[in-house]
């Protein structure tokens, strides 16, 4: 018996390690286990089992709402967000070469949530809010273009994408206080909160069924991809020794991974440091191939966000912070700690 | 030949501020801005000269050349091309600790932030030097620009999460949370100034020892210096440049890179020099993109904290390509 599961054609193959099967299918059931019980935990407190009534319809009335019309769908968008971060973060990593990237450091965040700052500015009354994910993803898009012709100097070295992605976030992000700031008071404080990164108030319509067909087409694709980062994650001389049309790859995933955090951000704002803790922490659960990282990442990330959004929306009752403060106050210590456990190589 | 360009510098920083005075929303005529401080007559115009126009000239002023003075230190004791205030997380550390005081702790009054301000200052400096040097090859430009930028991130969500959940400090403290010049008083310049003071005379006491710690740290050593010491007193300095121009005028990004390097790219690589010019640089950049910002919206006022990004990132870039140095 082999030791992988592989997918192959012409076009694509996909390699799946068995022995970590165990690890995924463990993360899947926790991911789902604290998907229920975080669905009964609120304000008014619903038992787990009820909870599963409720989703499949037995539930008492008043619990069909509580669960299928407000806390579900938000539950539902914490998963979709993480997991689509934490891809995007994992294939960033892999492509930049540097345990340390993320879609927030290089600027790409920045970007996509100043596309969606921009949307509410200029079309919140006129256009659907429907339109506010291409906005965002086009603007993802806008940034990375840029990024890319401003780090490309005989192609794109690791170290100059991280640097300029750096200096454009930066400036991405007094624009859209600019915008808060010329804008009216109500448009400020959603905005604000936007940046922040928030999932408060998520719907099914507005939402969810807004996020599902970007993340449900590009996760896919992005495993598909997933043997392109394991040959670009050995470096541009290798790769390019093993055949690998390095630019060309890079230039690839890297639109796949913006996709990703472009989707994410239209509808859940700037949550930053998923992408960058879920990758780091599926490499120390199932090594660093990305056929099974990628997977492992998607589910770490869906539970980190679950457990910040769990914590924002419960610890300071009555309040809902943002999400994303939480997920900065568990990110930046991993990072600090990230960084000096690189120190040799960053 | 030097004395005389420092001259020429300063007369076009008294032309830009006083450009700074008389252009705005309403031009007010050079004859009543000179009457306002001769016989002032408490008339409409006079008032706005003396509490908005004078005071926003000198805030700027002041601010632009602290945070490119704080810029060109740090440049030289981390020999790294893109150090400054806010890549390393100094302006967001102390963003942070101003919101935290009023907001969780209930503290307020303009010496206190001030202090506040400082010591978040210190704290996310301190954290992101240490990272950024830890390893084998010391510090390099990558590792400091990641740990600049997460802890800008942490902080500033944190910063956002604070004001979300306090809606009374919302209002106010939005528009200083860019770096703004405008509707700042007096009084906000006054209290910080002290510690601007001490920190620019700190960075041009040791401003004769950077040039031998330019060369890096074993030629310093080597020379007889004794480098330490001198890098503790141009951290204090950096801390009190950026601690104090962030209570004043939140935080302000890129003038603490582009200064310095326009500085030594005129007038060489002599910091004794170099911290003077780049202190007077600093200053025409900001009231110059100060009274920039009040034109491209008007009537409305595009924060100047804005302004110096835009401008700046095109530099940051161009510095960052370069890359000789970086790599």
């Amino acid at each position: 018996m082999s030791k992988f599961i592989s997918l192959r054609s012409d076009k694509f193959s996909y390699l799946f390690e068995k022995k970590h099967g165990w690890v995924t299918l463990a993360l899947l059931a926790a991911t789902i286990l604290i998907m229920i019980i975080s669905t009964g935990i609120g304000s008014q407190y619903i038992s787990p089992i009820n909870v599963i009534r409720a989703v499949f319809g037995h539930g008492s009335a008043m619990n069909d709402v509580i669960v299928n019309q407000l806390r579900l769908p938000r539950i539902v968008i914490a998963v979709l967000i993480g997991a689509s971060l934490a891809v995007a973060g994992a294939v960033l990593q892999g492509i930049v070469r540097n345990p340390l990237a993320s879609p927030d450091v290089t600027g790409i965040t920045e970007g996509a949530s100043l596309g969606a700052v921009l949307f509410m500015f200029l079309f919140s009354d006129s256009v659907s809010i429907h339109w506010m994910p291409l906005m965002s993803i086009a603007c993802a898009f806008g940034v990375t273009f840029l990024l890319y012709i401003l780090a490309w100097k005989q192609g794109v070295s690791p170290l100059r994408l991280v640097l300029i992605g750096t200096g454009l976030s930066a400036a991405f992000k007094s624009v859209s206080y600019m915008l808060i700031i010329s804008g009216p008071l109500i448009l400020a404080s959603k905005s604000l909160t936007f940046m922040t990164g928030s999932i408060y108030g998520a719907s099914w319509n507005n939402d969810v069924l807004n996020l599902l067909p970007w993340v449900g087409v590009l996760l896919p694709l992005t495993w598909l991809q997933a043997r392109h980062v394991n040959v670009l994650a050995l470096g541009d001389e290798v790769a390019t020794g093993t055949g690998a049309r390095v630019q060309r790859h890079r230039l690839i995933l890297l639109l796949l991974s913006v996709a990703l955090a472009g989707a994410a951000v239209a509808i859940g704002g700037a949550v930053t440091f998923i992408g960058l803790m879920a990758p780091h922490m599926a490499r120390k659960l199932v090594g660093p191939s990305f056929g099974n990282l990628l997977p492992v990442s998607a589910l770490i990330g869906a539970i980190l966000l679950l457990i910040a959004d769990l914590i924002a929306r419960t610890a300071f009752l009555p309040l809902d912070v943002p999400a994303g403060v939480f997920t900065a106050a568990i990110g930046a210590p991993f990072f600090l700690y990230m960084l000096y456990r690189y120190r040799n190589q960053a | 030949m030097r004395i005389f360009g420092l001259l020429l510098t300063s007369c076009v920083l008294v032309l830009v501020m006083v450009s700074s005075i008389i252009f705005g929303v309403t031009d007010i005529p050079l004859s009543t801005v000179w009457d306002s401080f001769i016989h002032n007559t408490g008339s409409r115009e006079h008032l706005v000269i003396q509490t908005t126009r004078v005071p926003r000239a000198l805030i700027a002023a002041s601010v632009g050349a602290c945070l490119a003075v704080a810029g060109a230190v740090m440049q030289v004791i981390t020999r790294n091309p893109i150090a400054s205030p806010s890549t390393f997380g100094v302006n967001s550390g102390a963003a942070f600790a101003i919101v935290m005081a009023s907001g969780l702790l209930g503290i307020s009054g303009l010496q206190a932030y001030s202090v506040a301000a400082l010591v978040g200052a210190a704290i996310s400096g301190g954290i992101v030097f240490l990272l950024g040097s830890i390893g084998r090859d010391g510090m390099t430009p990558i590792k400091i620009t990641l740990a600049g930028a997460s802890m800008a991130a942490f902080f500033s969500s944190l910063t956002q999460g604070i004001m979300l959940s306090n809606g009374k400090m919302f209002d106010q403290l939005l528009f200083w949370l860019v770096g703004s010049v405008a509707g700042r008083e007096m009084s906000m310049l006054t209290t910080a100034i002290p510690y601007m003071l001490v920190g620019m005379i700190l960075a041009l006491l040791v401003s004769r020892h950077l040039n031998v710690l330019a060369m890096g740290d074993d030629v310093a050593q080597g020379l007889g210096q004794r480098t330490a010491h001198i890098k503790w007193i141009a951290a204090a300095a950096v801390i009190l440049l950026a601690g104090g121009s962030v209570a004043v005028a939140g935080p302000i990004a890129f003038v603490g890179i582009i200064v310095p390097h326009i500085a030594r790219y005129l007038i060489g690589s002599d910091y004794r020099w170099v911290l003077p010019y780049s202190a007077l640089f600093g200053a025409i950049l900001l009231v110059s993109a100060d009274i920039g910002s009040r034109y491209i919206a008007m009537p409305k006022e595009v924060p100047v904290g804005v302004m110096t990004a835009v401008i700046g990132v095109p530099f940051f870039v161009y510095i960052a390509r370069k890359g000789k140095r970086l790599a």
